[in-house]
């Protein structure tokens, strides 16, 4: 059998080994449906934008919503906070990516992490710490931002992470304003 | 030690005719009467006993449990009040199954630590243990998946924090998760799985039980000495009586315990903030596991720096990676345990440096738990740190290095001579 084996492949051997890779084609290709059923479903996938009337959020208030089960936060700073924001030097930044999803790359500025030029009061910001999914805490923490209780991280005003164990900045979700009220994120 | 040899005899013919056809009884006496155990077992050894009955009082309470139970985000939170107050017994019910998990963690740990002091991973009993191990990461995810079925507030945002543990992973962490979640963030289609696969562990966990037990019978209990049975007939006696009374014993002890928490503290190991009902815009101010997760939930949390190529920005392992690492590994690596511990003395009652290891360990672990109920900061952060870099210096430095260091002590040659010589042995000092 050893001898054989050595000696050049047969018919036989090609058939075994076809067999064995269409059937372990076949196993995959089984396994897949079970496996894809575990993703997010057509209804969680439609709920993919909605619009917010933000008229009513005076200077130095802030909302959530929710959009796709997660908490939104859209924050009215004020002119302290922003100024705050903008006297950091990108260095001293635990996460100098700006993730923003409206701008693609680029660094984590004042100007990047807000609602852009001309709206740099507003902020908005996916409401899960980037840790493990926390809600942080508005107006608290040791840079007068967010603070996450769940493993103590610390973002600034801009939402930049700047201590504990959280590594990114919190994500900017997709978001337009429409008009001067209303804000469509998604 | 089950030498392969049974002592059966069927006595009458019907039970010759079904050892001939089907031959259970044979492998039930063979298992459980028949078997010898050592002689000189004490009480650490009944833990086995009493967690294979919890296995057993879990599956119970939990099935009828999951005769009233409603799996989804709507229904859950009130279901579970509906089984506390409309359904007969079904105050009973939940909180046996809620102080159950709480039971069978203590004596999986009592379980666990029995076996590093008598060395029992030790060859040739290496896959008994990671059997063992098996279980245990077994038993974490079912708890873990039974926590969040309640669905109240730390239900709620407990799964979100461990299932946030897979978005650590580089660049396809968020889709695992999604995938995991079946959703954006923790909602019906999690809560609905969940249920499913906490229905399921359980007896994945019988399963593995199974092959565990099968592993014990085939090599045979270590014991105090760690000296391995020379003689059967004088230092071994029977399953039955002998071993099934002591575990009765064992068990009932247990039990008073046991029935203390569910009678009299049946709120104790939980958490008032699960009795709010989950909320996806609030998280509570202070979140914290169930206790059995707390040393490993410390060990999470202490890495809260990134790891960088030096003098660059290049961050190889960010913190919220690394914490995760940290923590898979200080299980994980109670697997290789066996071939860390180099030292080819099993019991720590002939290794007098190991033993003072041993409990300094132990100390550790339990302050590690201790650490992981309290806020994460200054200190504690601190003192998580220093406590997570000795968890796993004792495996990988401590370990490995006692084994050449170390003089044991004598070793007895028999167990027949350590019991009979024991103050004696005790008395004399290391050679
Ligand atoms: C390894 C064994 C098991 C462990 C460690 C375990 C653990 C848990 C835990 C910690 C809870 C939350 C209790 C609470 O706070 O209310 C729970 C709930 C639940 N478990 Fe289990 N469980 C086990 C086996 C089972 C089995 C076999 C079933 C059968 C279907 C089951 C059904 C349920 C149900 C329906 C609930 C929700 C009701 C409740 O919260 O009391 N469990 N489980
Ligand atoms: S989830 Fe926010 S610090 Fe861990």
């Amino acid at each position: 059998m050893s001898a054989k084996s050595k000696s050049e492949p047969t018919r036989r051997d090609f058939l075994y080994i076809a067999t064995g890779t269409m059937g372990a084609v076949g196993a995959a290709a089984v396994m897949w449906p079970p496996i894809r059923l575990m993703s997010p479903d057509a209804s969680t996938l439609a709920l993919s934008s909605i619009e917010v009337d933000v008229s009513s959020i005076e200077p130095g208030q802030a909302i959530t919503v929710k959009w796709r089960g997660k908490p939104v936060f859209i924050r009215n700073r004020t002119d302290k906070e922003v100024e705050e924001a903008g006297a950091v030097a990108i260095d001293e930044l635990k996460d100098k990516e700006a993730r923003n999803q409206n701008l693609g790359a680029g660094p984590a500025t004042a100007v990047n992490r807000s609602a852009g030029e001309g709206k740099e009061n507003w902020i908005v910001m996916i409401g899960n710490c980037t840790h493990l999914g926390c809600i942080p805490v508005g107006l608290s923490g040791d840079f007068g931002g967010w603070f996450c209780p769940c493993h103590g991280s610390h973002y600034d005003t801009a939402g930049r992470i700047r201590k504990g164990p959280a590594p990114e900045n919190l994500l900017i979700p997709p978001f337009e304003f429409i008009s001067d009220e209303t804000l469509k994120i998604g | 030690m089950s030498g392969g040899h049974s002592e059966y005899n069927p006595s009458n013919g019907f039970t010759k005719w079904l050892d001939a056809r089907l031959p259970l009884p044979r492998f039930v006496y063979d298992s459980f009467i028949a078997y010898p155990v050592p002689r000189n077992l004490n009480g650490w050894y009944t833990f086995g006993a009493i967690l294979a009955i919890m296995l057993i009082v879990q599956i119970i309470t939990g099935v009828v449990l999951a005769m009233h139970y409603v799996a989804s985000t709507a229904g859950a939170f009130n279901s579970v009040e509906f089984i506390m107050r409309d359904v007969n017994y079904g105050w009973l019910m939940r909180r046996l199954h809620a102080n159950g998990a709480s039971m069978f963690f203590f004596a999986v740990y009592i379980h666990i630590f029995r076996g590093m002091y008598y060395g029992s991973y030790k060859n040739p009993r290496e896959v008994l243990w990671i059997l063992g191990v098996l279980i245990f990461l077994l038993m974490m995810a079912t708890a873990f998946m039974g926590y969040v079925l309640p669905w109240g507030q730390m239900s709620f945002w407990g799964a979100t924090v461990i299932t946030g543990f897979f978005s650590a992973i580089p660049l396809v962490g968020t889709t695992i998760q999604e995938w995991l979640l079946g959703g954006f963030a923790v909602g019906n289609p999690t809560l609905n799985r969940f249920f499913s696969l906490h229905y399921l562990l359980p007896f994945m966990i019988v399963g593995v039980v199974a092959l565990h037990v099968w592993a014990l019978h085939v090599t045979g209990q270590t014991n105090p000495t760690g000296v391995e049975v020379k003689n059967m007939k004088k230092e071994t006696v029977p399953f039955t009586p002998y071993a099934t009374i002591k575990d009765f014993l064992g068990l009932s002890l247990f039990f008073i315990v046991f029935a203390w928490f569910v009678f009299y503290l049946p709120d104790y190991m939980g958490h008032p903030d699960n009795y709010i009902r989950a909320n996806s815009l609030k998280t509570p101010a202070h979140i914290v596991p169930e206790w059995y997760f707390l040393p490993f939930y410390a060990i999470l949390r202490a890495i809260t720096f990134n790891i960088s190529i030096p003098f660059t920005d290049i961050v190889l392992i960010n913190s919220k990676l690394g914490g995760v690492l940290a923590m898979v590994g200080s299980i994980a690596i109670l697997f290789v345990l066996p071939w860390l511990d180099t030292s080819k003395v099993r019991s720590a009652s002939y290794r007098p440096l190991y033993k003072q290891f041993f409990w300094v360990f132990v100390v550790v672990s339990v302050l590690l738990g201790w650490l992981g109920s309290k806020p994460a900061d200054g200190g504690y952060v601190i003192a998580a740190q220093i406590l997570t870099a000795y968890y796993f210096a004792h495996f990988l430095i401590i370990l490995p290095w006692l084994g050449w260091y170390e003089k044991p002590k004598q070793v007895p040659p028999s167990i027949a001579d350590a019991v009979l010589k024991k103050k004696s042995t005790a008395a004399q000092p290391a050679e």
